[in-house]
């Protein structure tokens, strides 16, 4: 079992700064997501964990010791790769067994460690199939099997969901989290899906072009995004964000008049989730509906507000309109958020 | 490769047999020759020599062959047969063997005039043999290597086609595996061995069969440099055979020795076939 | 297999690489140095002999800048070379190339028997050119040759011993025979590759089988063809001088005289080696302008 710190961890390829400066403290047991767009340096952060790319400046301390430098095989560190990079031509046990037998331990012993792995896994059944004759949840699990019996401090987890179909996707995201909790280890998951993160992660690292944009619990993301960007990115419909001016009476947008919670003066970027936006009679936000999609559950209507600004908002129920029909929301004053116009960092 | 095809494209009846009639005379034709030299090699030297020669084989199966195999003109064919075997499926191992490792070191490290090994490599694809013969000669007949087999095999023996097609499948493997054995504590040659080299299995075999066919129908070099009957290749011993001056040939034997030197190379093609067409479609790229 | 369906052209370096110089070395040196040694040394050694004429008794040699490339360009031997070698090339090619693309679009109307025909048809790619040369010299040979005596009894007297034209023939017709098969391999896969979509819609287009074949087909074949004209004028310039050894060793007067022939018949029985070598210099030019052709063909394709 382990900590992992990352201490302002940096990563250049030639003059082109692709990681610039992430810092994290990893309590032992803790499952951290790393979520963002594809492009934002997730990858290379993990693989810099996992020892497959070189740390340019910055210290890694895995079990509070410099990892910088060390091998892979001495970091004590297993990694789940998207395409699960099973070794065709060998069968299961053996794909699980290898790093064992690199290391030179017995076979009987290596054997008892992979059938025990793979009962854990529910795996038994097919230890002498080869990679090809299994479906893709089957492949998945070696891959994690193949992690789980090294018993590593630290699992790396790089999108391993991403070539599932969503039905398998929903299933494997329980059982992960199922099995990191049953074996107590510190896990890095990568993931480029912001369900993925909400759900499984203890933390969160929302990552943008190099940089944390945020850490912290899912609710702490989703309740009080810290830039931007993590509030769009966090959160499906994606957050409404508007130009608005605070002023002394209140925030305004166009010729309509919300209220000002956190008091901020002048242009700034106003975030509001559709779903917390409630029909209101005499609700401030004018939105002129030009589409309605009824989910069942809810309903999202899209449509513009009367400055001219793209606007969804998320209703509960089945909500029918009747072409370009002006809908008229409310929200609660603690729902908004309100955002730098310069820097995309929150106020407030 | 079949395809499951029906349909108003496909021919019925008429048309049908007549692409079959076209596919028979074409294969007859195509084989006739092979066919005529069979016969040859199965009668007498009197009915060679008497045309025209029977069209059906005679009995002579037997005697034909066993004084081709055990007499033959020069030297036994058998021996003939053995040198062709060593020096066809040296050239085939030899070639794979450094065309894997350095096809390996290109694709899977970086080190100092990497680019530069790697234009050598390709510019070889442009010195064939038959270009550089009176100075490859005499390297070898510098290195004492004149009939021997490594002075049969060695001068053909690197290849820049196997070193591509074997890079071009490595750069296929995806990187996740080689990341996999280094997470797994597998060193660079640890991974060429498990995991590599039996994931290359299928790419090794079909390059073998097209290369102990290279190996095999040599003619020019085995010329140069085997003076030794004993030495000979049955390709270019074949033509040793012919008499000079105006001596009859041996026919029979001789037709007998040039079925048996196209046996192996036959036998190889056909039962792989697969991995040969394979081999030879993906080594043309 | 076939052009059709090939994996996705692959990246041209790997992301993940092992550490360390010593090792690729050692891994690289076995070809590099046999590369060196039988290739480069080689090629080498003929460019410096090609500017040396050596005196009558070999014992040095005298400098002669390029004069032994003048000589040869003035020699009219090595010009008819150079013209039996184009002609010679040609006719090969095109031997080789139209039966087999003639089969194969015969082979691609049958579907279950295909693979039978296939498996048949390339039995004469593994017979060596040699040993091809000594089948073919067999049935036209003079004195016991089948064809020959037939031809005979029909009134015409086959003699290429003699016959300029006759023994062009015969090594021509010998050369491309084997390789009719491995055309026929290459076209064939190529048939298979081409959509059955586009057969049908030119078929309800009202385009009859010939028509389909000459204004769809042939077009879609094309970078096959473009590969195998290349190939095989390769293999008729390089790779034939095992059938013109055992049929015709270049005559009557040289009429089958090819370029890699009179290197080797100028540099081992003439014993000629400033010429010899000068023209080894001139045969590198050539390859390399083939291959310099090939490659233009691959990246044609991967732009496909």
């Amino acid at each position: 079992m382990a900590t992992v710190t990352l201490d302002n961890i940096r990563k250049s390829f030639g003059t082109d700064e692709v990681i610039k400066g992430v810092s994290l403290d990893v309590a032992d047991g803790e499952f951290i997501v790393i979520v963002g767009p594809s492009g934002c340096g997730k990858s290379t952060l993990l693989r810099m964990v996992a020892g497959l790319e070189t740390i340019t400046a910055g210290e890694l301390r895995i079990g509070g010791t410099r990892a910088n430098e060390r091998e892979p095989m001495d970091r004590d560190i297993a990694m789940v790769f998207q395409n699960y990079a099973l070794y065709p031509h060998m069968s299961v046990a053996q794909n699980m067994g290898y790093g064992l037998r690199i290391k030179g331990l017995p076979k009987a012993e290596v054997a008892a460690k992979v059938r025990a792995a793979a009962e854990l896994l529910q795996l038994s059944e097919l230890l002498e199939r080869k990679p090809r004759q299994l479906s893709g949840g089957q492949r998945q699990r070696v891959a994690m099997g193949r992690a789980i019996v090294r018993e590593p401090k630290v699992f790396l987890f790089d999108e391993p969901l991403s070539n599932l179909d969503a039905k398998l996707r929903v299933q494997m995201r329980l059982e992960i989290r199922e099995l990191q909790a049953k074996l107590g280890i510190t896990a890095l998951y990568v993931t480029h899906d912001q369900v993925e993160a909400m759900t499984m992660a203890d933390r969160m690292i929302v990552m943008n072009e190099g940089r944390a944009e945020q850490i912290g619990t899912p609710l702490d993301v989703y309740e009080r995004p810290a830039s931007l960007f993590a509030a769009q990115f966090i959160g499906s419909p994606s957050m409404n964000v508007i130009e608005a001016e605070g002023r002394e009476d209140g925030m305004h947008v166009g010729d309509m008049l919300l209220p000002n919670p956190t008091g901020a003066r002048g242009p700034v970027m106003l975030g509001l989730r559709p779903e917390h936006l409630v029909p209101a009679p005499d609700g401030p936000l004018a939105l002129r509906v030009l589409l309605a999609e009824p989910l069942g559950a809810n309903t999202l209507l899209h449509g513009m507000l009367a400055g001219g600004q793209n606007f969804t908002a998320s209703l509960p129920g089945v909500h029918t309109t009747g072409g370009a029909e002006v809908l008229h929301l409310g929200i609660a004053p603690e729902k908004m958020h309100v955002f730098d116009k310069q820097t995309g960092r929150r106020l407030g | 490769m079949a395809r499951q095809v029906t349909g108003m494209v496909e021919r019925h009846g008429m048309g049908l047999w007549l692409t079959h009639l076209v596919m028979i005379a074409g294969v007859l034709v195509i084989f006739f020759p092979i066919w005529l030299a069979f016969v040859a090699s199965t009668v007498t030297q009197p009915e060679i020599v008497r045309p025209p020669m029977p069209v059906w084989p005679g009995d002579r199966f037997v005697e034909n062959y066993t004084a081709a195999l055990f007499s033959g003109v020069n030297v036994p064919v058998l021996v003939m047969l053995g040198n062709s075997l060593i020096m066809a499926v040296g050239i085939a191992v030899g070639k794979i063997i450094i065309s894997l490792l350095s096809a390996f070191a290109i694709v899977y490290f970086r080190f100092p005039a990497r680019n530069l090994f790697f234009w050598l490599i390709f510019l070889t694809l442009m010195l064939p043999v038959e270009v550089r013969i009176v100075p490859t000669y005499e390297v070898i007949a510098g290195f004492r290597m004149l009939n021997s087999y490594s002075g049969l095999i060695f001068p053909l023996i690197a290849s820049a086609t196997a070193t591509f097609l074997f890079r071009q499948f490595f750069l296929t493997v995806p990187d996740e595996l080689a990341e996999a054995a280094r997470v797994d504590g597998a060193g660079p040659m640890r991974f060429f061995w498990d995991i590599l080299l039996p994931m290359s299995r299928t790419n090794i075999a079909a390059l073998f069969v097209i290369l102990f066919i290279y190996g095999w129908n040599q003619y020019l070099w085995p010329l140069l440099i085997t003076t030794d009957p004993s030495m000979n290749t049955i390709v270019m011993g074949l033509k040793q055979m012919f008499p000079s001056g105006d001596d009859v040939a041996d026919w029979p034997v001789i037709m007998a020795t040039s079925i048996l030197a196209m046996i192996p190379p036959v036998v190889v093609v056909i039962s792989m076939q697969k991995l040969f067409i394979r081999g030879l479609v993906d080594s043309e790229k | 297999m076939g052009a059709g369906n090939r994996p996705p052209v692959p990246p041209m370096e790997k992301r993940v690489t092992f550490k360390g110089w010593l090792l690729p070395l050692c891994l690289i040196a076995p070809q590099v140095v046999i590369s060196a040694v039988f290739f480069f040394y080689p090629a080498g050694q003929a460019v410096w002999q090609s500017l040396f004429i050596p005196d009558p008794f070999g014992l040095k040699s005298q400098f002669v800048g390029l004069e032994n490339f003048e000589y040869l360009l003035g020699d009219p031997y090595y010009r008819a070379s150079f013209a039996t070698t184009a002609i010679f090339s040609t006719l090969v090619t095109l031997a080789a190339m139209i039966p087999a693309l003639f089969l194969a679009v015969m082979a691609d109307r049958l579907v279950k028997s295909a693979g039978v025909y296939r498996t048949l048809l390339i039995w004469p790619y593994a017979v060596a050119p040699a040993v091809a040369g000594v089948l073919w010299l067999f049935m036209f040979n003079t004195r016991v040759g089948v064809v020959a005596w037939y031809l005979g009894q029909l009134g015409y007297d086959w003699n290429h011993v003699l016959n300029e034209r006759e023994a062009m023939g015969l090594v021509v017709v010998a050369s491309a025979w084997g390789r009719i098969s491995y055309n026929f391999l290459f076209f064939f896969a190529a048939l298979q590759a081409v959509p059955r979509s586009i057969i049908e819609a030119a078929a309800i287009d009202g385009a009859r089988f010939w028509r389909r074949f000459f204004t769809i087909v042939l077009p879609l074949l094309s970078p096959t063809t473009f590969f195998l004209l290349v190939v095989n004028i390769v293999y008729a310039f390089f790779e034939t001088f095992g059938v013109i050894h055992t049929i015709t060793s270049g005559g009557p007067q040289q009429a089958t005289t090819i370029l890699v022939y009179k290197v080797y018949s100028d540099g081992f029985v003439g014993q000629d080696l400033g010429s010899s070598a000068a023209q080894s210099v001139i045969l590198l030019v050539v390859v390399g302008l083939l291959t310099v052709l090939q490659f233009k063909y691959i990246e044609k394709r991967v732009h496909y």
